[in-house]
């Protein structure tokens, strides 16, 4: 089992996410996340898909997926040539005594603190899923009351891989 | 002009000479229209057979069939009809009527969200919004069907819009302009090359031909160039009749149904041209035996197909007319495989199995389609269904210059009868025959009205055992003969069901009673009904 990430340029019809993720359980793909929002063009919507399985099976994930009529283009972003971030949100319980090393913690990942209450936190990070990974891996210690992770987005980096959107 | 006005004119664009449907509030705008048009309207008995019959039409024809039905249980009943056509790559346009746009979604009265439900069956669908889109979208829904990996297409239509006053002017689109759907045509050229080096090189050589070469109108050229390089030919069961049966270089259909000789025929080549198949599991059961010490070539419309269940050494993806005549282009040797076609001759003949004929109170299944094949016009068009009936039909009827059709990728009982109407008001000319169970007679025998009702003469072969014969054959080997729910025992009177309806009928139990009855069953172009009685315990092969 390998992931990859798929960058994928779709245009913006209605059905087009329940297209593609209803394509992914019907042929039995795993997605691991999936993230969508509209490109600097409101004719078309980015996607970025994250899906494990093997070489067959990932093949076979761009092949259907490119098929698919509302689908412009799809490629992997592979990681040397691209930027992920994820975004994650983390309420954690903070109590008098606790509070301060809860934000040291945020501090060193760059966490910002964007609620507080008298005896919670919410911390909103961002950054590659292994930072997010790590930096919840840190709050074990503590207890993590609710959690949202967004999956990621992702960009090749530089200018040879965009893609004009008008012929 | 209004929506529906809009929806006919489009479909006039579209040179539509046949529409299947049924009727319902939803879609009533579009019925009113359709009465000031030449179009011909066909209104079948259940709404699954308006897509079979469409199916039927589409495949004779070439062209993209046409079906219409009513919002909620009309537009579900046609989902099996929808997920047929979408396993055999069959072009149609399915219209089907939904509520008022400011309804949808409150779950009224025969709504059902039909482009949710037929996502997985579909190339594409659509939700019509606005009256105006109506010409972009037919025709690009024409053009998606019809190109490519044909296969259906759906356009939900709700009451209001097909009621909305069209207040620009009515024109057709010329051309497409869709940014995402561009389906690959030509051969890549250096692949192209590559094959036929390889075609050269081979000792051992092969071309297995799939349901794609139908759809690409392609069978003359595939023959040509089998014929000049002297290139054996196998079939999958929607290649049957590509080539005729009797070609000196066809060796029969492959797969788990087919015959031994042509899979060891595959698998001993050393060269392996797979075109417009998919290598579904039916065809081949072990995929890994078809690209052993062998070059496999794999062409097909579709990308998604190549090495989706077999890694081919040489992918080619276009239309297979396209690249077949590319190939007979390009290649200017005339090879000769003498030895190799000598061997599967040989091969034909050690493993061709014989079936022990039925006893005398019984027709013979071998016996009875040989003869039937022989008594039929060179150029009719049969229609196997689903079943044992089917797998006799693969393996004994052969097919001259006519057409072979059947549900192959799911299989779907009743489809014979709704897919002979159709392919018979597709060329009327021609004889059409619907060879079927008595089981799936009975999913299908309400369109005997439909053919009444229209003057659609099919000439009907029920193949009577009183069984679900397929099914019962698993049991007999799966589970020791305990038969469940297999047993049809209150099958009707065929011959009542016959007068019932006006047709012809002949009952034919014994071998001896065959030859004068094809005489009769074949004598007008009048529909029939033969009852054919096989023994209940017969088997496959």
């Amino acid at each position: 089992m390998q992931k990859k990430v798929f960058q994928l340029l779709v245009d913006n019809n209605p059905g087009t996410l329940s297209r593609i993720s209803g394509l992914f359980s019907r042929r039995g793909y795993n997605i691991e996340s999936i993230t969508a929002g509209t490109t600097a063009d409101p004719r078309f919507t980015r996607i970025t898909i994250v899906a494990s399985g093997d070489d067959v099976i990932l093949e076979q994930i761009e092949k259907q997926v490119r098929k698919l009529v509302d689908v412009r283009d799809i490629h992997e972003l592979l990681p040397k040539d691209s930027v992920y971030r994820e975004l994650a949100l983390v309420k954690v319980k903070a109590e008098a005594d606790k509070r301060q090393s809860i934000l040291a913690t945020a501090n060193i990942f760059r966490g910002n603190i964007v609620d507080v209450s008298i005896d919670s936190v919410i911390i909103e990070i961002t950054g590659s899923q292994s930072k997010v990974d790590a930096f919840l891996k840190l709050l074990e210690g503590y207890e993590i009351l609710e959690l949202a992770r967004t999956g990621i987005a992702g960009l090749g980096r530089g200018t040879d891989n965009v893609i004009y959107l008008d012929e | 002009m209004i929506g529906a006005q809009a929806i006919v004119k489009c479909l006039q664009c579209e040179n539509t000479e046949v529409i299947f449907g049924y009727s319902g509030v939803a879609i009533d705008p579009f019925w009113n229209e359709m009465l000031k048009t030449d179009i011909k309207k066909v209104l079948i008995r259940t709404e699954q057979n308006a897509a079979h019959c469409a199916s039927g039409y589409a495949r004779v024809s070439g062209k993209v069939g046409v079906c219409a039905v009513t919002s909620g249980p009309g537009a579900t009943n046609l989902i099996t009809g929808i997920a047929t056509a979408y396993a055999d790559s069959i072009p149609l346009v399915a219209i089907t009527g939904q509520v008022n746009s400011d309804m949808i979604g409150s779950d009224v009265f025969q709504e059902a969200d039909i482009t949710g439900a037929v996502e997985s069956f579909v190339k594409y669908s659509y939700l019509v919004r606005n009256v105006e889109d109506i010409p972009r979208i037919f025709k690009e829904a024409f053009y998606i069907a019809g190109s490519g990996r044909k296969g259906p297409v759906l356009i939900d239509i709700p009451f209001d819009v097909q009621t909305a006053e069209f207040s620009g002017k009515f024109s057709y689109p010329e051309t497409i302009s869709m940014r995402t759907y561009k389906p690959t045509v030509n051969g890549n050229i250096v692949q192209i090359k590559k094959v036929i080096k390889e075609v050269e090189k081979a000792k051992r050589p092969i071309i297995c031909v799939g349901g794609g070469v139908h759809l690409s109108a392609a069978e003359d050229e595939i023959v040509r160039f089998a014929e000049i390089n002297d290139v054996p030919v196998v079939s999958t069961m929607m290649g049957i009749g590509v080539m005729p049966t009797d070609h000196p270089l066809y060796f029969g259909m492959v797969g788990n149904n087919g015959q031994a000789y042509a899979n060891r025929a595959m698998n001993e080549s050393d060269l392996l041209l797979m075109v417009g198949a998919r290598v579904a599991d039916r065809a081949v059961n072990r995929p890994d035996l078809i690209t052993e010490n062998k070059v496999m070539v794999h062409i097909d419309v579709d990308p998604a197909e190549i090495g989706k269940n077999v890694g081919p050494t040489i992918p080619l993806v276009g239309d297979i007319k396209h690249i077949f005549e590319d190939f007979l282009e390009q290649d200017d040797h005339n090879d000769n495989h003498d030895d190799w076609v000598k061997l599967l001759k040989e091969y034909k003949k050690e493993m061709q199995v014989e079936r022990k004929p039925a006893g005398a109170a019984y027709v013979d299944p071998q016996i009875f389609i040989n003869k039937l094949s022989d008594a039929v016009d060179r150029d009719a068009i049969y229609v196997a269904d689903v079943g044992q009936n089917q797998m006799w039909s693969c393996s004994y009827y052969k097919v001259k210059e006519g057409r072979f059709l059947t549900s192959g990728g799911m299989g779907t009982m009743g489809y014979s009868i709704p897919a002979a109407m159709g392919a018979k008001l597709a060329d009327s000319k021609k004889q059409v025959l619907a060879v079927i169970g008595d089981g799936a007679f009975q999913m299908s025998m309400m369109e005997l009205a439909t053919m009444r009702q229209y003057d659609i003469p099919v000439k009907i072969v029920v193949m009577k055992n009183g069984y679900l014969g397929m099914v019962r054959e698993h049991q007999h080997f799966a589970y020791d003969d305990n038969y469940s729910m297999v047993e049809l025992s209150g099958d009707p009177d065929l011959s009542l069901i016959a007068a019932a309806y006006g047709m012809g009928y002949m009952k034919v139990d014994g071998n001896s009673d065959i030859d004068g009855s094809l005489i009769e069953f074949l004598k007008d172009d009048k529909a029939f009904l033969m009852e054919v009685v096989v023994d209940p315990m017969a088997l496959t092969r």
